[in-house]
């Protein structure tokens, strides 16, 4: 078959596609990064709390300390009782290294993402929700669409809906900062520097135990995110945040 | 090539020289004031190097934080050490009488201290936060001697740069650079909440540095190392914890 016959012939089974721009290189880029980041930060941190699965409320705690709860796993070291006849091994040293020079480069990223999407009127273009769609009728119908499941219309791949916005926002803006908050206020130099971000959390076990929920929201955050995307239609999602290109004519449905 | 892609490989370009002629700029300004930890080699070189390095501008006259009695935990925690070695249970049954703290390397003084010499200098006492690597701490009154009055009757030499310190206990060891050597709140310690310190804690000496994670706080002292250099010691990393995988700052 001749190069111009084939393409005659793919141009009838395939109807006309057209593909127009989606989502800038720099959220492609800062995205992606992130991604892996947070997931090298997740691995590394479980690693970290299983050398003491039990958390506390205040400035100080241990073993002979009364908990604000444990998580019923077996720990890496032998000194908490656990209940579990055996230890872990300890992963603790490269966990760490890796933990944090991980987050230098979330961060770093952070940063860059946040400052040039200012400068670039991200937040205020794709982000912020319109005063409309903040009325109770508005956001009543929304919450309606997905707790029923509804699947969005082919209109939602070009923009993103109230619940989205509030959620990007929420994380952006709240839960990021708050974990690296959280993370900073129990190292003891930056507490020697800024006492006052310490004591207000509560102190140094507060923070642990603060870090470890906003792990959580943000574990939830993923999980959901990526049910979203599946519902949403997987191969034109991911194609428009990788490529940062996506289909006008999206006719997939999982 | 049309003029926007051109522009695009111009400010790409740029950008790039730009950011390889300010790393090469921060790398030999981070040489310089001694902002390059020991363990800087190898995959979290450069996370390392950055907190290091961040920490240190950062924390060039901060205090730990020192907390009211009411704090104090109780009873304080430790993990168990290792059985003790034959040395330290011999000078545990003279009752540390012949306990010894030598001090060698970058001074004009080398020399020795026994404890009770040790307690003549001006003590201070301190309630701090002693945290563990692992997620556990404990706040504590510790009590000894500012490592600095130490070093000052050893008489360090001006180009000094590190204080490595052992413990009586084989492969136990650890250095902190001078900024924490001669921080105030650094303790050679001898005391723990108005009563000597216990061989469990550490006793009779321990370093003690609030600044940094509990590992840096070698337990069992007996001697002190003043040096410019530290690839001489163990495999060079600055301490034996970069030797079993972990930071040899431990500021976070």
């Amino acid at each position: 078959m001749s190069d111009a016959a084939w393409a005659a012939t793919s141009a009838a089974a395939v109807p006309a596609r057209a593909v127009a721009a989606r989502h800038s290189a720099l959220v492609r880029v800062t995205h992606w990064i992130t991604t892996l980041c947070f997931l090298a930060l997740l691995v590394t941190g479980v690693e970290i709390l299983i050398s003491h699965p039990r958390f506390y409320w205040g400035e100080a705690g241990n073993i002979n300390t009364t908990p604000l709860f444990k998580i019923p796993i077996p720990a890496s070291r032998a000194s908490v009782p656990t209940g579990y006849g055996y230890v872990l091994p300890d992963q603790n040293g490269w966990s760490r290294y890796l933990h944090f020079q991980t987050a230098w480069v979330l961060v770093l990223t952070g940063l860059l993402y946040i400052i040039s999407s200012l400068l670039r009127g991200h937040f205020r273009k794709n982000l912020l929700p319109a005063g409309a769609d903040l009325s109770w009728r508005a956001c009543a119908t929304e919450i309606a669409n997905h707790v029923r499941f509804k699947r969005p219309g082919a209109q939602e791949a070009w923009s993103y809906n109230l619940l989205q916005r509030l959620t990007y926002l929420v994380v952006v803006f709240v839960l990021f900062p708050l974990i690296i908050w959280t993370g900073l206020a129990m190292s003891p130099a930056i507490a020697s520097v800024f006492p006052d971000t310490v004591s207000v959390l509560g102190g140094q076990q507060s923070a642990r135990t603060i870090h470890f929920f906003v792990t959580l929201f943000l574990v939830l955050f993923l999980l959901v995110h990526i049910m979203m995307i599946c519902l949403a239609g997987f191969k034109n999602r991911m194609r428009a945040m990788i490529t940062g290109r996506a289909d006008t004519n999206d006719k997939e449905r999982l | 090539m049309s003029d926007l892609s051109r522009r695009k490989l111009f400010t790409a370009g740029l950008a790039t020289a730009a950011g390889a002629s300010g790393l090469a700029a921060a790398s030999a300004l981070a040489k310089r004031y001694g902002l390059v930890p020991p363990d800087h080699g190898g995959l979290y070189g450069l996370g390392e190097t950055l907190t290091y390095a961040a920490q240190r501008v950062l924390t060039s006259h901060s205090m730990a934080r020192e907390f009211p009695p009411s704090e104090i935990s109780n009873p304080p925690f430790a993990n168990p050490v290792a059985p003790f070695g034959d040395a330290y249970k011999r000078l545990q049954a003279g009752g540390f009488t012949g306990w010894r703290l030598s001090v060698d390397g970058m001074v004009a003084r080398p020399g020795s201290f026994s404890i009770a010499e040790l307690k003549t200098y001006p003590s201070r006492h301190q309630i701090t936060h002693l945290a563990c690597e692992e997620g556990w701490s404990y706040i504590a009154q510790w009590t000894g001697v500012p490592l600095s009055c130490v070093l000052e009757k050893a008489g360090v030499l001006p180009q000094a740069k590190y204080v490595a310190y052992f413990s009586i206990e084989p492969d136990w060891w650890d250095s902190i650079d001078m900024a924490d050597a001669l921080h105030p709140q650094t303790l050679v310690a001898y005391g723990m909440n108005g009563a000597e310190l216990a061989p469990g804690l550490g006793g009779p000496l321990r370093m003690r540095v609030p600044r940094q994670l509990g590992y840096k706080n070698v337990k069992f002292i007996t001697r002190l190392t003043v040096t410019d250099d530290l690839k001489r010691f163990g495999k060079g990393l600055g301490s034996s914890a970069p030797e079993e995988g972990y930071a040899w700052y431990a500021g976070i």
